[in-house]
């Protein structure tokens, strides 16, 4: 019974099986990459650039259709320049990061559902938007694939300039040079899940798998190298229950993984080991020193 | 004498105002000096420029053959993120960054000069406890552990002893002394007029302009400390171009 409702269908199904390989491969590379936009107080800033990623593949679509590479091509050149300008907007004129993130984003969300509609059909945009998770072909799956790996590669290359980065940048600054090109390759990695999250998940809800299990991670975990083990943990219990729930439900597979995880990420305010409401709300009797 | 840094003609400031004003002079090799002044007199400007963060407006330093990634350097309020989820070896573990680098691998005999860096400021036992848990006193404590590790020639202190009690204060003092004894240089900005005087050997008074630049006895006279304290603390918007 329990093996009918939660393991047969990946085993029957070839779409089941590809839809798991995706989420779990998205879940390792955009885990990390999260819990360094959380920690950075960048959470928002990822939002903004799944967004971002929108006129940019619309503009793939436009020109030839559902390739996925024109669209990859499209979405990573439209994330980065959106990452580089709100940068910049923020930095040479009085509006601050997150206003100006702000704005970006909405102009590009409606710039990118213009530019489907010009040429697709409301079946397109709905690709567009919340992605195709169990539709993903062997070339998709390839792509995430490697997004995945290079993020887990880079990563630990530039691993401590980007810790020194978060925590004390004004002394990453004093003893490197190695803060901007880190910086840099960490934007472009975010660029690059997002790319990726975006053919499964869609412009609306490629950073939650990003941004929900760091989130999660946040409420267990002290040290940032268990945090990034829960936060990859919590991405890929949401991609294997959602896609269950989905599949016995009939609700679309993509927002079922995001709403596991909201699920996890609910249950961690509320009992999180580490600043939970239930902490707050029952506190334990002080202890003696 | 062999000096460690050379001011000729140095003026440092922030859209043309000038901070630190035309300053000629040098620190000796070795040398313990505090610097002192009122608020805005341009100390930590003065200490931005030494460390290179600030380009001077006009003059130079010279470092005399010291790179500014080789100086170390406390500042005054640090950009730290104390909700960061790293613990007190970890971040005392970054000064041996000149040594290890993007990639240098930390075997035993680093591990011992990590341990040996925060059992010298007191704070073994502490190694596992995240930043965060720290009071502010302790986490002054790290950061000196810190920069004990980069094992720098010269070291550029920014307030280190402001908002710490006189205990912290203390302790942190021996370790300053220890460099001094060590032959490093060492350079700090307080205010606290009494301990300058009683530990430190040569004071540069600052307002801006330099005041008075010397032995502390020399410097740190009534007459000096008021003049300082005239200082002018506002930029003037309308002021004319600099002759000088």
């Amino acid at each position: 019974m329990l093996y009918d409702s939660l393991v047969s269908p990946f085993l029957e199904f070839a779409f089941m099986r590809r839809a798991l390989v995706g989420a779990l491969a998205l879940a390792l590379g955009a885990g990390p990459v999260g819990v360094f936009l959380m920690l950075r107080r960048m959470s928002l800033m990822g939002d903004a650039m799944a967004h971002a990623i929108l006129p940019g593949a619309a503009v793939g679509f436009l020109v030839s259709g559902l390739s996925l590479f024109a669209m990859t091509v499209g979405g990573l050149v439209a994330g980065l320049v959106v990452a580089v300008l709100a940068g910049l907007v923020a930095r040479l004129t009085e509006l601050k990061e997150d206003a100006s993130l702000a704005a970006f984003f909405l102009i590009s969300l409606a710039l990118g559902v213009t530019i489907v509609s010009l040429r697709g059909t409301n079946i397109d945009l709905l690709y567009f938007l919340f992605g195709g998770v169990l539709g993903l072909d062997d070339q998709t799956l390839v792509l995430i694939a490697a997004i995945t790996s290079l993020s887990l590669v880079v990563l630990a290359l530039i691993w401590r300039p980007l810790v020194l980065e978060c925590v004390d940048p004004g002394f990453l600054r004093s003893v490197s040079r190695a803060g901007a090109p880190a910086h840099v390759a960490f934007l472009t990695l975010v660029v690059l899940n997002l790319v990726g999250g975006f053919h499964a998940l869609g412009t609306l809800l490629a950073v939650g798998l990003m941004m929900v299990p760091a989130a999660v991670a946040r409420f267990w975990a002290r040290d940032i190298t268990t945090m990034i083990l829960i936060a990859v943990a919590g991405g890929i219990v949401s991609g294997i229950a959602g896609l269950l729930f989905s599949f016995h439900s009939g609700v679309p597979a993509g927002p079922a993984i995001i709403l596991v995880a909201g699920a996890l990420y609910a249950v961690s305010v509320i009992f999180g080991r580490i600043g939970g409401l239930a902490r707050h709300m029952l506190p334990r009797r002080h202890l003696e020193a | 004498m062999t000096a460690q840094l050379q001011f000729r003609d140095l003026t440092l400031g922030y859209d043309r105002h000038p901070a630190v004003h035309h300053l000629d002079g040098a620190v000796a090799r070795g040398a313990l000096m505090a610097v002192v002044g009122p608020n805005g007199a341009g100390k930590s400007t003065l200490f931005k420029g030494i460390v290179g963060m600030l380009p001077p407006l006009a003059g130079r330093i010279d470092r005399c053959g010291l790179r500014v990634r080789e100086i170390a350097y406390l500042p005054q309020a640090a950009e730290l993120d104390r909700s960061f989820p790293i613990n007190v070896y970890d971040l005392v573990a970054m000064g041996l960054w000149r040594r290890t680098g993007l990639f240098g691998g930390v075997g035993g005999k680093e591990r011992e000069r990590i341990h040996r860096a925060i059992a010298a400021v007191g704070l073994t036992g502490f190694e596992r406890r995240t930043i965060g848990t720290l009071s502010g006193g302790q986490m002054q404590r790290v950061l000196f552990a810190r920069l004990l590790l980069q094992d720098a020639r010269l070291i550029v202190l920014d307030e280190p002893f402001t908002a710490i009690d006189a205990k912290t204060a203390a302790d942190l003092l021996d370790l300053v002394r220890r460099w001094h004894a060590e032959e490093r240089t060492v350079v700090a900005a307080l205010h606290d007029i009494d301990l300058v005087k009683a530990n430190f050997s040569e004071v540069l008074l600052l307002a801006r302009e330099p005041v008075a630049w010397g032995p502390a006895a020399e410097v740190l006279t009534p007459d000096n400390l008021l003049k300082a304290r005239r200082m002018c603390e506002a930029f003037d918007e309308a002021a004319a171009e600099c002759a000088a």
